[in-house]
């Protein structure tokens, strides 16, 4: 009896750790290239972003997963893109009330959240096959590695393209703004040179 | 009969989980829409207020005076104009404008003043122009240059002094700069005119 609920907690610490490493969404799987693109030229954003998204992928992964047994083989995606798109315009309408301008800022990408394959993949991949705890761990685990990722990614173009990280000054003075790194090109070097860093960290291991 | 039976097994859990789905965003909607507007109004005002100090603005939709322009695409165009006054004076005028920019369209207020002969002062409501050189047109430097300059035609130089009716272009983003002085042309016109023509220019007890 221990020993099964110590494997049962294996699982979900497993599942947790997946998403912020071995399976993570941006580094492992490439997943969510537009958002991790285009909205990470400063952290402010990057992170309203990624909290974005863990709110509506938990709350998909919470109704497919309780939805699991009565899915229709061939209206599931119909099914999944219906309860994603509810909770993104949730999150929307949330962030033009309470955040005016991160909502402006981040503009169309709220909305380009419904097809986030993050978040559709989560649903086919996890929620529609487990219980409701291995999905809302599952979708902790992958929401907080996209936020991360988005973070650090963010990071290294906000101080770059300003010199300042989370709006606050950190660089000497002697430093010269690279405006380039908070266009789209920064945006493709930076990831490109970070798949290439966590590539090299993982070689050989999987 | 058997169809239909077939259809509703089928279908069930998307016409249900549809209006489920439809409720809840109605119930969002419901409960922050106020604030969204509020939102949206509080911009508007902020901005105006720096254009034109110390006015209120009343907007001319709430006398049922709707202005309709033609835009610089050759459609027509509601514009939402805000007569700014102090008790009975009218100090001017404010209204919104948009068209194309380098990258995405240019939305700005105007403020005139109350006769529209004189620019008080534009700002940008949304743009998203590159960062570094066309995002330029957000900044003091560029915006000042208008305050007081005659509402007719204003032409754009790029280098010398910005005398009598000329604008200098921001070095690095004269499209950028072209696209603003093209916006503020066509619509002071087109704006004037259409006041004009509603008689509502040029007498002070209105």
């Amino acid at each position: 009896m221990t020993q099964n609920s110590e494997s049962t907690a294996g699982i979900y610490k497993e599942t947790l750790l997946a998403g912020l490493w071995r399976e993570n969404p941006v580094f492992r799987l490439l997943l969510g290239m537009c958002p991790t693109l285009a909205v990470t030229a400063a952290v402010k954003p990057a992170l309203t972003m990624g909290l974005s998204v863990i709110f509506v992928l938990v709350c998909s992964n919470i109704v497919v997963s309780l939805m699991r047994n009565l899915l229709k083989p061939h209206l599931r995606i119909l099914m999944f893109t219906l309860t994603i798109a509810t909770f993104v315009t949730i999150a929307d309408l949330f962030l033009r009330a309470f955040q005016p301008v991160m909502s402006e800022r981040l503009g169309p990408y709220v909305p380009l959240i419904i097809v986030n394959c993050i978040i559709i993949c989560r649903a086919e991949a996890c929620a529609s096959k487990n219980n409701l705890v291995i999905s809302v761990i599952d979708a902790v685990g992958m929401g907080v590695g996209f936020t991360l990722t988005l973070c650090v990614l963010s990071g290294i173009r906000e101080l770059l393209s300003t010199g300042m990280i989370f709006e606050a000054k950190v660089m000497p003075d002697w430093f010269v703004p690279w405006a380039a790194m908070s266009m789209p090109v920064g945006a493709f070097i930076t990831l490109g040179l970070l798949l290439g860093l966590v590539n090299k960290l993982t070689k050989g291991k999987s | 009969m058997s169809k239909i039976k077939y259809f509703v097994q089928q279908s069930w859990l998307l016409i249900v989980s549809s209006f489920c789905f439809g409720l809840l965003l109605a119930i969002a909607n419901a409960a922050w829409s106020p604030r969204i507007e509020q939102n949206r109004i509080n911009k508007l005002n902020d901005l105006a207020g720096r254009l034109i100090p110390g006015a209120d603005f009343v907007p001319l939709e709430e006398r049922g005076i709707v202005i309709e322009v033609t835009s610089l695409k050759g459609n027509k165009k509601k514009v939402d104009v805000y007569k700014a006054v102090t008790g009975e004076k009218c100090l001017g005028w404010s209204f919104n404008a948009v068209g194309p920019g380098f990258q995405d369209k240019i939305e700005l207020i105007i403020a005139v003043d109350k006769d529209f002969k004189t620019i008080a002062g534009f700002d940008i409501l949304a743009s998203n122009e590159s960062p570094g050189t066309g995002d330029k047109i957000k900044e003091k430097d560029f915006r000042k240059q208008f305050e007081g300059k005659t509402a007719a035609k204003l032409e754009l130089i790029k280098s010398g002094k910005a005398k009598d009716n000329k604008i200098l272009a921001i070095s690095g983003a004269t499209i950028s700069s072209e696209f603003v002085v093209e916006i503020i042309n066509h619509y002071i016109k087109e704006v004037r005119e259409e006041m004009e023509k509603k008689g509502l220019l040029g007498n002070d007890s209105e």
